[in-house]
């Protein structure tokens, strides 16, 4: 410091985790949100300008993908919200017994949805290199997988970590109140997506 | 005993730890406190402690030197075109040569220089500014450099194997897709983009995060300063921008690699969505390299007018709408791809709005320099070159808003002319003003004022030769990215001028990097606070220690040093023997948290060359994207798993 300083208050009390807006972390993952919203966002514009440019959609020639595996995941995807909510409360709770009990439960709902993920990219009934419109199908449905994967292993990770004694220390409860929060985003994301893949065609 | 009961035990061991831990306050202050926070602070010795750092003031440092590197390589590029230009069928380049020139010059300059130069400036002093010991997230800055690096050394090392890219940096298909650029030119370019867009998103997050978050106590948003102002908006739209041009090039390479149709009119695709999503990105570019600038702008001119810049709400308001407008504009880049007409109307009407604010920002400074007691030392020469050159740019942007003017100018040399004059005259001349100004806050020493002084003029006279000429080889129809031009059109003498202004804008900035060499070594001890600045960077020495602070600083207005005559208002109770920084609330800036601060890693490294490797490689093969991934999950993992799985008496992050 190059002036003399007067002492005006002590922090020294404050505490050093605290759940939402006052967590750092949560601005960060905030902001990740908001770059991903902003991608899926322009991939449904480029989707959009897409269709704008054929009589038909999907083009004359194809068919819509299969109702049956997408329909299924996202029947899935919104249940998991339940054990999701529960987890959240948990990690609110400093209930660490149900963390350990629940995360595994997460990591096994993200297994399945990956499993069903690849049936569903069977039964798209058109190839990425097809034409444009099976390349903006194949590119939104990549990129919602590839939302999936990441955190499908974020929880994989947090679920290892809260295996240990770190688990009852508060800031890894706020990482996983925010793996939650994220989850969420996770499956709103998936609705438009849902509907335009499978229900925007059949229009 | 239950784990329960057995961690209700370890509790109470912890919280009677707790109450013996060092903090600064009356007990611990002055030099016996600086000693103990330097040791805490401080990073390990040697190559791999440098690799690892986590200090925002050494990978600030880092990004500004980088950033100033790449200005020469770009700058030399410049000098060669300008050289083969210089006389009618010159034969010095080739065409395909020079299609390479101006690709690599376009895009070194956009995305190597001018955004991570303001990134450097940003990370370096933002921190400072707020009266805090480090910026969020810091070993995600560290790796938003090291990404930035890699994606550098990609462009130039495949200009270097005869490689670059010809495309132009804007890249438009069908050009840049497979059937007319074949080989891995297109490519490289298009990765590159990835690097520095993963990069700037990065150093974004990690800005949006250090403002909102870690300001002085006090520093309530009404408060913060201009530049944090400027560096949060533009972070918010590096944040909405950015990931256009990631989908866009995504798109681009999996076009050119796996057969995907985007922009493949043949299969129902559309050239013309390149450019949209393109320019969604490209627009808002422009004002993430210009309005870090008007921060700088703010900065001088409050200290060398000796007063706050005028309506400081309104300079507030500005930037908050020219961030705004600015995603609003991307369509008058494409006036010559057809349009509707209600579009042509909507785009040239929002293109002369964002005329309205970046013009209040300009009465304000003027208005504080009538106001206050302006000193022209060379930072505040900068600032009049800056207005004077943006304003002429900003006048020339106005007339190509309006549709029949731009059809006729469209890729011809008044563009050039146009968006040289609003990027160097709107960003670099603040930016070397800016240069000048923090010198002595990031090296302790003074740059030499005469030498500054000759070099404006050079700089600033430099620059009207080189490229006010182009306004008239422009309007006499000459269009830009040609390799030469036929004698007798009258194209000879601006092309002839702008030459040797070219030349003289280099010897401004060669003489600027002398000055800053030489001023390292023999420059004059710069005083505690060498502006009479008002803002809390100047609060503590130069250059700064590890720390920062020895105590956080505590704000009560908008110009701390100005309003604290004699002892500056600190709040003590943070940790000495471990790193930790003061969070507080996002608007009100009241004490919230304290946050330890993560150790040195060099996982951030490593995991940036896991990251490049798949970028690289997915190039060649589709493949690179799953196999490449797995290290690239093993060095994040590692990046963020704790060292020692105990407890800490306060948490820390290993």
């Amino acid at each position: 410091m190059i002036r003399p300083v007067r002492f005006a208050g002590d922090v020294a009390d404050l505490p050093t985790h605290k759940f939402g807006p006052s967590s750092l972390t949560w601005w960060g993952i905030i902001a990740f949100m908001v770059i991903e919203g902003a991608a899926f966002a322009l991939a449904f514009a480029a989707y959009f300008f897409l269709m704008g440019h054929e009589q038909g959609w999907p083009p004359e020639a194809r068919r819509a993908p299969n109702l049956l595996f997408g329909t299924l995941f996202t029947i899935i995807i919104l249940l998991s919200e339940i054990p999701n909510t529960a987890v959240k409360k948990a990690a609110n709770e400093g209930d660490v017994p149900t963390i350990r009990r629940l995360m595994p439960v997460m990591v096994g709902v993200g297994v399945v949805l990956l499993i069903i993920r690849g049936f569903e990219f069977n039964n798209l009934n058109v190839r990425w290199t097809d034409d444009a419109y099976g390349s903006i199908i194949w590119a939104l449905l990549l990129l919602h997988t590839t939302h999936i994967l990441t955190d499908w292993f974020d929880t994989v990770v947090l679920a290892a970590l809260m295996r240990t004694p770190l688990a009852y220390e508060g800031r890894r409860l706020v990482d996983t109140d925010e793996n939650a929060l994220y989850w969420r985003y996770v499956w709103l994301l998936w609705i438009p997506i849902y509907l335009m893949i499978y229900w925007v065609p059949r229009l | 005993m239950t784990e329960l009961e057995r961690v209700r035990e370890e509790d109470k061991k912890l919280a009677a730890e707790r109450r013996k831990i060092a903090r600064d306050g009356p007990r611990l202050s002055g030099a016996k406190l600086e000693a103990r926070l330097e040791r805490t602070w401080k990073r390990p010795r040697g190559i791999l402690g440098w690799l690892a750092t986590v200090d925002h003031k050494e990978i600030g440092r880092r990004y500004i030197v980088t950033a100033l590197i790449f200005l020469a390589l770009g700058g030399a590029l410049a000098l060669l075109m300008r050289l083969q230009l210089a006389r009618p069928d010159n034969d010095m380049i080739g065409a395909s040569r020079f299609n390479e020139l101006f690709t690599m010059h376009g895009s070194t300059m956009m995305f190597l220089f001018v955004v991570p130069v303001m990134e450097g400036v940003a990370v370096y002093i933002i921190p400072l500014m707020l009266g805090t010991r480090s910026t969020a997230f810091p070993r995600l800055n560290a790796f938003s450099y090291y990404m930035y690096l890699f994606g550098g050394l990609l462009l130039w090392g495949a200009f270097a194997f005869n490689i670059a890219p010809d495309i132009g940096w804007f890249a438009y298909t069908p050009l840049s897709g497979p059937q007319f650029s074949p080989g891995k030119r297109a490519d490289i370019w298009a990765q590159m983009i990835t690097f520095t867009e993963v990069s700037a998103l990065a150093a974004a997050v990690v800005l949006v995060a250090t403002i909102l978050k870690t300001r002085a106590p006090g520093m309530t948003l009404a408060r913060m300063p201009l530049f944090a102002w400027a560096m949060l908006v533009v972070a918010i739209m590096i944040i909405f921008a950015m990931p256009s041009v990631a989908l866009a090039s995504s798109m681009l390479i999996s076009d050119r690699l796996v057969g995907t149709n985007f922009y493949n009119a043949y299969e129902h695709g559309d050239a013309l969505l390149w450019q949209h999503l393109f320019w969604f990105f490209g627009h808002p570019e422009v004002y993430i390299i210009f309005l870090p600038a008007t921060g700088f702008v703010s900065v001088i001119t409050e200290t060398f007018c000796r007063r706050p810049v005028f309506a400081y709400p309104v300079v507030v308001l500005a930037l908050i709408s020219t961030g705004i407008l600015a995603f609003g504009l991307w369509v008058h880049h494409m006036f010559a791809t057809g349009l509707p007409r209600v579009g042509y109307s909507f785009y040239t009407a929002a293109s002369m709005t964002v005329a309205i604010p970046t013009a209040l920002q300009i009465f304000c400074w003027l208005a504080t320099m009538w106001d206050g007691r302006p000193r022209f030392q060379v930072p505040m020469l900068y600032v009049v070159g800056f207005i004077v050159t943006f304003v002429i740019g900003g006048l020339t942007g106005v007339i190509i808003a309006s549709v029949p003017l731009d059809l006729q100018l469209h890729d011809t040399y008044f563009i050039v002319a146009h968006f040289h004059y609003v990027l160097i005259g709107g960003a670099v001349f603040p930016l070397l003003g800016i240069l000048t100004y923090w010198y002595p806050k990031i090296t302790g020493r003074m740059m030499s004022e005469t030498l500054g002084k000759i070099g404006f003029w050079m700089m600033f006279l430099g620059f009207q030769l080189a490229f006010f000429p182009m306004h008239f080889s422009g309007l006499l129809g000459m269009p830009r990215r040609v390799y030469t031009y036929p004698a007798g059109l009258g194209l000879e003498l601006p092309n002839l001028l702008s030459t040797v202004g070219a030349f003289v804008v280099a010897a401004a900035v060669l003489l600027f990097v002398i000055n800053g060499v030489y001023s390292l070594y023999r420059g004059a001890i710069a005083p505690p606070n060498p502006w009479d600045a008002a803002s809390l960077e100047w609060a503590t020495s130069s250059p700064p220690p590890d720390y920062n602070f020895a105590h956080i600083p505590v704000v009560k207005s908008r110009t701390p040093l100005w309003d604290e005559k004699g002892e500056l208002p600190v709040v003590t109770g943070l940790r000495a023997d471990e790193k930790e920084i003061l969070l507080t609330t996002v608007v009100a800036a009241a004490p919230d948290l304290r946050e330890p601060v993560p150790y040195p890693s060099l996982w951030p490294f490593i995991a940036s060359i896991a990251v490049g490797i798949v970028f690289i490689t997915s190039i060649f093969s589709p493949w690179a994207l799953t196999i490449g991934l797995i290290p690239c999950a093993i060095a994040l993992t590692a990046w963020f798993w704790p060292k020692e799985l105990k407890r800490n008496p306060e948490p820390v992050i290993s």
